[in-house]
């Protein structure tokens, strides 16, 4: 195993940096995203509400590699061609944005309805009030379920190396393929995925702990 | 609730059943394969199921079909008679040594080119066909021949194929983007995702025979010769093989085989 | 617009089905199998028996934090090697179940957790044993707590059916790759109706999870 971390020690980093690129570039923008979904869901205008949660509810009941494979497939075929990276993480993005949005969603729910309420009564806009009182709140809440959901993000990733995407799990394929050693490559990627997420879950679980009895 | 139980007993006999059927039948590929096909009368044979011409799914029958399983089932019975069966195990070029060396499957008969690095791995046949490595463009691309790629040309190709060394040692930046099989490629390549699909010819024009705006290139810049993968230590398995494929070119059947599936299609001969 | 419905073709739809019922076939297995090693595993997690609880936790933990697509694929090409094989189907079925079983276990664990105290000591008080008072009074309330979050995870089970396309798994996914890869003006048919039947199903399962959360409640 370690014979394999040696000869093929550049693809694997290569991969390992366009996994971690791709899930935090997934997070930034599904984070965006799905707060966006967020407020509009508990905006209380109701078209705004309607779209938001056809969205949340499409994208929560369709697999991931359907997305993904929408955008590296379909969507070349009647626009302009789009890599296996940017398919990847498009998908990922919009996918995890529908789960992101929820779990705002009820973190700025389990913020005591008083807060927004005492804001406004200070002359804070909604807009203003959200900002400065609620989301804040609200993220303390709803940080540990999102570490969880950057975790998910760096799993998912993986779709990545269904469509050439030359993650970390694409080199593994490569190498696996070319050394014929299945057992040995896969152990080693799997380790190497467990030492991007598996300090990352117990920190999350730490934090979570820590800011319980509030 | 009685009926309740009922179904439940029923799915949990049913299942116990096909768990019975589920774990491996056989030894890791280390005991005798020839011994054992004679045995089960059934050689289990991986091919490829997504690639025209040489072993394709057909939607309707829900059969591969193609010259490498007609090929398969004749050697099949000249190796163990009439009464042998020869089951087919979709692989792709990723997939079909790891599943040989689990003993998942006897032999390949899966479009692999036998090359050094691979003997090193498994036993081959004889060769039973010829290929070369050539590429697959738009009609309308303008490429018409390899020196028309450069290292800022996209290839794809299918991962664990042969293929990839063979397009680097060429053009050594080019950029090769490996796909689970060759139908993904070519879907990838319809996408626009990159200029050619590169490997044996043989693959390129079953692919371009699904679709006519696309075109292999005449000529072939590799060698490719296709044989039949058997694991380490199976002599006497690889012996019968090869005699089989001897009656087989003896007695016509290939040659049969060779023109009902490959034919004009291509120039070459074996 | 004309070759859209040209793809719904007889022979078509029929290949579709049969690979949705092999989604159903392996989710459905797969659900009652984790449900049942979950359920254990999270009982164990938490009653904290002194060493096993430890290395169970430690082993869910490796388990959640895999890609699910790593654990497919080793499971069917890597499993051998250590003499444990498994057709494709099962490899499936297999793969799938591990990686739930982690899932589950955390939910349900949670779910016990999140019982009130004072249930056990009441039901303790009336004379009950630990384990008498976990089957009849602690655990059917977990469990009536839980049925959101586990019809959520039975929902991810269906979806990531289709990452066994790696181990060609004769899926939906798969049944639709085979169709338009042979004929191009099926992609976007295929597409629409594998889209559709995936939405449907977990859908209907979404709010089989409310209707029944609603029930018990």
């Amino acid at each position: 195993m370690f014979q394999i971390l040696n000869d093929y020690s550049s693809q694997l980093f290569e991969g390992f940096q366009i996994t971690l690129l791709s899930s935090l570039i997934a997070l930034v923008f599904s984070l965006i995203l799905g707060v966006l979904l967020a407020i509009f869901q508990i905006s209380g205008k109701k078209s705004l509400a309607i779209i938001a949660n056809i969205y949340v509810e499409f994208f929560r009941n369709i697999p991931l590699l359907v997305v993904a494979m929408f955008f590296y497939v379909v969507v070349p075929l009647y626009g302009l061609p789009l890599s296996g990276f940017v398919s990847g993480t498009l998908g990922l993005i919009l996918y995890t944005a529908a789960f992101i949005a929820d779990t705002v969603r009820t973190g700025i729910l389990a913020v005591p309805n008083g807060q927004m309420e005492a804001a406004r009564s200070t002359g804070l806009t909604f807009i203003e009030a959200m900002r400065h009182v609620v989301l804040p709140q609200a993220f303390k809440i709803v940080i540990p379920p999102l570490g969880n959901q950057f975790i998910s993000l760096i799993k998912n990733s993986s779709i990545l190396a269904l469509v050439a995407g030359f993650d970390l799990m694409y080199q593994g394929d490569i190498i696996a393929s070319e050394t014929f050693n299945v057992f040995d490559t896969y152990l080693l990627i799997g380790l190497i995925y467990l030492v991007l997420t598996l300090p990352m879950s117990y920190l999350m679980r730490y934090l979570e702990k820590r800011w319980a009895t509030n | 609730m009685r009926k309740l139980s009922k179904i439940g007993l029923c799915f949990f006999s049913w299942t116990i059943l096909a768990l019975l059927t589920a774990c491996g039948e056989k030894g890791l590929g280390e005991d005798d394969i020839l011994a054992y096909v004679q045995n089960t009368s059934r050689i289990t044979w991986g091919v490829k199921a997504d690639t025209p011409l040489f072993g394709v799914l057909d939607i309707e029958t829900r059969q591969i079909q193609g010259f490498e399983i007609d090929l398969a089932k004749a050697i099949t019975e000249e190796i163990l008679g009439e009464e042998g069966v020869a089951e087919f195990v979709e692989v792709s070029s990723k997939t079909r040594v790891p599943l040989l060396k689990n003993g998942n499957i006897d032999a390949i008969l899966a479009t692999m080119t036998i090359t050094e690095p691979r003997r090193e791995i498994v036993d081959f046949s004889d060769v039973y066909f010829e290929a070369g490595q050539s590429l697959l463009v738009h009609k309308d691309s303008g490429i018409t021949s390899i020196e028309d790629l450069d290292e800022n040309s996209v290839v794809m190709t299918a991962k664990g194929s042969s293929s990839v060394a063979n397009i680097r040692a060429i053009i050594p930046n080019i950029t090769v983007l490996e796909l689970e099989n060759f139908s993904e490629s070519f879907i990838a390549l319809k996408a626009g995702q990159g200029d050619a699909v590169t490997t044996d010819n043989s693959v390129l024009y079953g692919l371009a025979s699904q679709d006519s705006d696309y075109i292999v290139l005449d000529e072939t810049f590799t060698n490719e010769p296709y044989g039949i993968a058997v694991n380490k230590g199976q002599e006497n398995f690889v012996e019968a093989i090869n005699e089989a494929l001897e009656t087989l070119q003896a007695n016509g059947v290939y040659d049969e085989l060779y023109d009902k599936w490959i034919g004009s299609i291509m120039s070459n001969n074996r | 617009m004309e070759h859209f419905i040209d793809a719904y073709t007889w022979i078509n739809i029929r290949f579709l089905l049969a690979g949705l019922l092999v989604t159903l076939q392996v989710s459905v297995l797969a659900i009652i199998f984790s449900f049942i090693i979950g359920g254990i595993l999270g009982i164990i997690r938490y009653v904290k028996i002194p060493v096993l609880s430890s290395v169970i936790g430690f082993l869910i933990d490796v388990i959640r934090n895999l890609p699910l697509i790593l654990i497919i694929f080793f499971t069917y090409f890597g499993l051998p090697n250590i003499g444990i094989r498994f057709n494709i189907f099962w490899s499936a079925v297999a793969a799938m179940t591990v990686f739930q079983s982690a899932m589950l276990a955390e939910v349900i664990r949670g779910g016990i957790v999140a019982v009130p105290k004072g249930q056990m000591e009441a039901a303790r008080s009336t004379g009950l044993t630990y384990i008498q008072a976990m089957r009849l009074i602690i655990l059917p309330q977990a469990l009536k707590k839980m049925i959101p979050a586990i019809v959520a995870q039975f929902i991810s089970l269906v979806k990531d059916t289709s990452l066994a396309t790696v181990i060609v798994l004769p899926d939906l996914t798969y049944s639709a790759r085979i169709i338009y890869s042979q004929d191009s003006n099926a992609v976007l048919p295929m597409f629409f109706m594998m889209t559709l039947l995936y939405f449907l199903i977990c859908f209907c399962l979404s709010r089989l999870s409310i209707s029944l959360d609603h029930r018990l409640s």
